[in-house]
């Protein structure tokens, strides 16, 4: 007991004589803040996205974070295509985890027309699922390494990574936005000269994963630069609702996958990946763990996938009716949320991405770092802009105001005339969608 | 506590070092595709009936098919606009004449937008 | 006078000193994308680099000191290539040498360093502000074991002319020997005196794009890139000329000798950058002050040592 109190008397000193030193350095140290922009273009920044950070020195003091440059309306967009358009629309809301987006969609759909899909597509799903989420944990690490200028380690992940895409292509027929569901299953059956390269691949990644893992222990120079970056504790990482390996990372289980299984999950066994160390280190080695698994995973799908159909015959038009829609993403949990009006066309679909979620705690973990650690710590939460991307207007002056369509057209017309373009004399090519 | 170490990447290195490259280049070498990837569109006109499903499916408004002879005696074309094609090929799946699949032709750059409209 | 003026501007003085710099860059760029699996850079890319830049335009900041901006580069080359005539390349003396060039090769290496520093702080943007800051506080860390380790040699030499410890390294080779440690510091060090990975926080392109150097374009850009390649080359040759003083007397073969011992160290740089990921600034403040200058003073303990044993 003592010594708690000392020690609590010795920190409340401690943070007495700071703060009669921080008034006596308030002049200086507020003259000696630079500000500088990080983005909308930065190199380090793979799409744009605006970071205001306040420096002191070296320290980062504050940072104010600006996404919204890259948003595309694809939410409005599905509003008027029909659902199988929307298949290839929501696939390209990620370019990484585009398969991810399509089975929440697709497994909204289906709950709401009350159709089951056969077993052999739900593992045609999982063994999709898994291999892009291999090769986005690969293309992470990548990009890691890259932001702290290890550019050997980056060349290596993404060439393994070139495997898995391989594997992805000959499965689905593209490298990305693969394009392999549909409403009621599967397009393209697997067949065993697929599952043998995709074992012969998983074999080979397996060595390569375990390599990668014992690097990142043990290399002096890397631990160096991520032990201890970006701070969130298992305490913010609740208050901020961080998902995915950030919040794993963290020590909270939150995987979609055993949670509330989806597709074949619940009968593939899925081991949790979780840290304790709550930091950009953390998240690097539940990234590569969760590779080692997902490698697990492929390997028992294969070998245990059922004979059967790989699609049944899904309604044109979607019982009216709503329906919120879960899948685990390689970056955290995400959710659709689809209402139906009974025609061929979605009434309402929203997408809740998992960057979303994890960039509330990015101003907690960039305050205090140095300059350098920024382009690691905001890589960590493996950001992506354009599905976070959201539109709203914040009007000063009359608080905040929502616009309907037609009123956004309008003030998008206002605007660009301000600056000396009209663009309602634009004529816009047409494109025609059948109903 | 695990034993660190300053550069271990080393040995994986100086093994890369004298291993073929991963890379090609693209001036010299011939891109490798695989057996089932999607590439430009292939269409015969024998058995279509132009009922339409693969433009009413298409997601990027590509593809169009129109039928320029009478009703008895049908001569559709098939116009698609690689520029708009996204290579999902859901107009193969929703084709009930299987008249509609696809090849292993990338090579679809032009110089001029208008070429990349292509007659089927 | 003639053949002096030669020897200064075309062989082996700046001219060559602009080709080798230039294929070391091809090399280095080479070995580096062969350890991590790549094609890498046709033979002729640095030199194409080279004059693309040279066509570009120019576009100077509003708010730059545009005097010193136009300026820079060209001082900062110029500071290279004199100092590159001091080193002996083809034979064993170099084309001029006095008694104490050592100290002033050294001093035309911290004139680039400054170059850019300024050339960053008078571009007047953030990033290049940020990048020339850095730039001078690497080196203040750098600076003072490189010193070091390069003038320990030279107590036991005790001569300050380069000239000079080349001719008493190669009556006595045994001598080498002592200053193993100092090479180790001089390789270390110079990789940030080059600011190369792991030591380019300067320059860190995904934190501050490329510091000094975001402001500047077109021929500026491509003379500055030139005065780095060819720092490349004198921080090789001399540290080639003072540890590893391995002459034969026949001037053909001491220059390819010469060739084989640069590019060995430019081997060994490669492979230093491509090990270590990128250390933050305080953390190359901290290697070069913790471990490096020590390791430094002990060389230069051992060597005084040594000096007295040799004059009793």
């Amino acid at each position: 007991m003592e010594k708690v109190d000392e020690n609590k008397e010795r920190a409340e000193n401690k943070e007495n004589e700071e703060n009669k030193e921080s008034k006596q350095n308030r002049e200086t140290s507020e003259r000696n803040r630079i500000v500088i922009p990080i983005g909308p273009q930065h190199p380090s920044l793979k799409e744009p996205s605006s970071f205001i950070i306040t420096l002191e020195g070296e320290k980062v003091v504050d940072a104010v974070i600006g996404v919204g440059y890259v948003h595309r309306g694809i939410e409005k967009a599905c509003e008027s295509r029909t659902y199988i358009q929307n298949l290839y629309l929501i696939e390209r809301v990620c370019g990484i985890c585009s398969h991810t987006h399509s089975t929440a969609f697709c497994q909204g759909i289906e709950e709401l027309a009350g159709i089951t899909i056969p077993r052999r597509a739900a593992y045609i799903r999982v063994i999709v699922a898994e291999l892009e989420r291999l090769h986005s944990h690969l293309l992470w690490l990548g990009v890691a390494a890259h932001e702290i200028g290890f550019d050997t380690l980056f060349m290596y992940s993404w060439r393994d990574r070139e495997k898995v895409l391989d594997v992805l292509a000959e499965i689905c027929g593209n490298r990305v936005n693969y394009g392999i569901n549909t409403i009621g299953g599967v397009r393209r059956d697997i067949d065993s000269e697929m599952m043998q390269d995709t074992l012969k691949m998983a074999d080979y990644l397996e060595g390569q994963l375990k390599y990668y893992l014992d690097l990142v222990m043990t290399d002096k120079v890397l631990s160096a630069r991520l032990v201890g970056i970006g701070k969130l504790s298992r305490e913010d990482a609740l208050k901020f609702g961080v998902v995915g390996p950030v919040a794993r990372a963290a020590g909270i289980m939150d995987d979609i996958r055993i949670i509330e299984p989806y597709a074949a999950y619940d009968e593939i066994p899925v081991n949790p990946v979780t840290d304790t160390h709550a930091d950009v280190f953390g998240r690097t080695v539940v990234r590569i763990k969760e590779m080692l698994e997902s490698l697990e995973i492929i390997r028992y799908s294969v070998k245990n996938i059922p004979d059967g159909d790989i699609a049944v015959k899904a309604p044109r038009r979607i019982p009216a009716g709503e329906v919120i829609s879960r899948t685990e993403a390689p970056r955290g949990e995400n959710i659709h949320y689809i209402r139906s009006n009974g025609t061929d066309m979605p009434d309402r679909v929203r997408i809740r991405a998992p960057s979303q979620a994890n960039w509330q705690g990015m101003r907690h973990m960039l305050q205090g770092q140095y300059l350098a650690d920024i382009p690691i710590t905001i890589a960590a939460i493996d950001p992506c802009y354009s599905c976070t991307d959201r539109a709203i207007v914040v009007n000063s002056e009359s608080g905040t105001e929502i616009m309907d369509w037609q009123g956004l057209r309008q003030y998008s017309i206002e605007w660009y005339k301000k600056r000396g373009i009209d663009v309602s004399l634009v004529k816009m090519p047409e494109r025609k969608f059948y109903a | 506590m695990i034993k660190q170490r300053i550069g271990k990447i080393i040995n994986e290195a100086v093994k890369n070092f004298f291993r073929k490259p991963a890379t090609i280049s693209l001036a010299k070498d011939k891109i490798q595709i695989v057996k089932n990837y999607r590439g430009k569109l292939v269409y015969d006109p024998a058995n279509c009936t132009g009922c339409g499903m693969c433009v009413r499916n298409c997601p990027a408004a590509a593809i169009t098919i129109v039928n320029e002879g009478t009703k008895e005696e049908r001569k559709m074309k098939a116009t698609l606009n690689v520029g708009h094609c996204i290579f999902c090929c859901q107009c193969v799946d929703s084709c009930p004449k299987k008249c509609l699949s696809y090849s292993q032709n990338i090579d679809l750059a032009s110089f001029n937008k208008e070429e990349l409209k292509m007659q089927l | 006078m003639v053949l002096k003026l030669v020897k200064i501007l075309i062989f082996p003085g700046f001219s060559f000193l602009a080709i080798y710099g230039m294929f070391l860059e091809y090399l280095d760029r080479k070995i580096y994308a062969r350890i991590q699996n790549r094609m890498g850079p046709p033979w002729y890319q640095p030199l194409a680099d080279f004059l693309k830049l040279l066509g570009k335009e120019i576009i100077i900041p509003a708010d730059s000191n545009k005097k010193m901006f136009k300026i820079l580069p060209i001082v900062s080359l110029a500071a290279v290539a004199s100092a590159f005539v001091y080193i002996p390349v083809f034979g064993n003396t170099s084309s001029a040498f006095f008694e104490g060039d050592l100290i002033i090769v050294l001093y035309l290496m911290t004139i680039t360093t400054i170059c850019m520093f300024l050339a960053g702080w008078y571009s007047r943007g953030v990033y290049a502000t940020i990048g020339s800051v850095r730039t001078l506080t690497q080196m203040f860390a750098y600076e003072v074991p490189l010193f070091m380790a390069l003038l320990a040699p030279a107590l036991i030499a005790k001569t300050w002319s380069i000239t000079g410890m080349t001719a008493f390294y190669e009556e006595h080779p045994r001598y080498i020997l002592i200053n193993i440690p100092a090479l180790f510091v001089a390789l270390i060090s110079g990789q940030g005196k080059l600011e190369r990975a792991p030591f380019d926080s300067p320059e860190a392109e995904t934190e501050i794009v490329s510091g000094v150097f975001v402001e500047y374009s077109g021929r500026l850009l491509a003379f500055f890139k030139l005065s780095v390649d060819c720092e490349l080359v004198l921080v090789a040759s001399l540290i080639s000329a003072i540890f590893l003083p391995i002459m034969t007397d026949i001037a053909v073969l001491d220059f390819v000798i010469y060739l084989l011992k640069t590019i060995g160290i430019l081997i060994i740089f490669s492979l230093m950058r491509s090990i270590m990921a990128r250390f933050r600034i305080d953390q190359v403040v901290k290697i070069c002050w913790r471990y490096l200058t020590p390791i430094a003073t002990v060389q230069i303990i051992i060597n005084l040592l040594i000096r007295g044993l040799l004059t009793l």
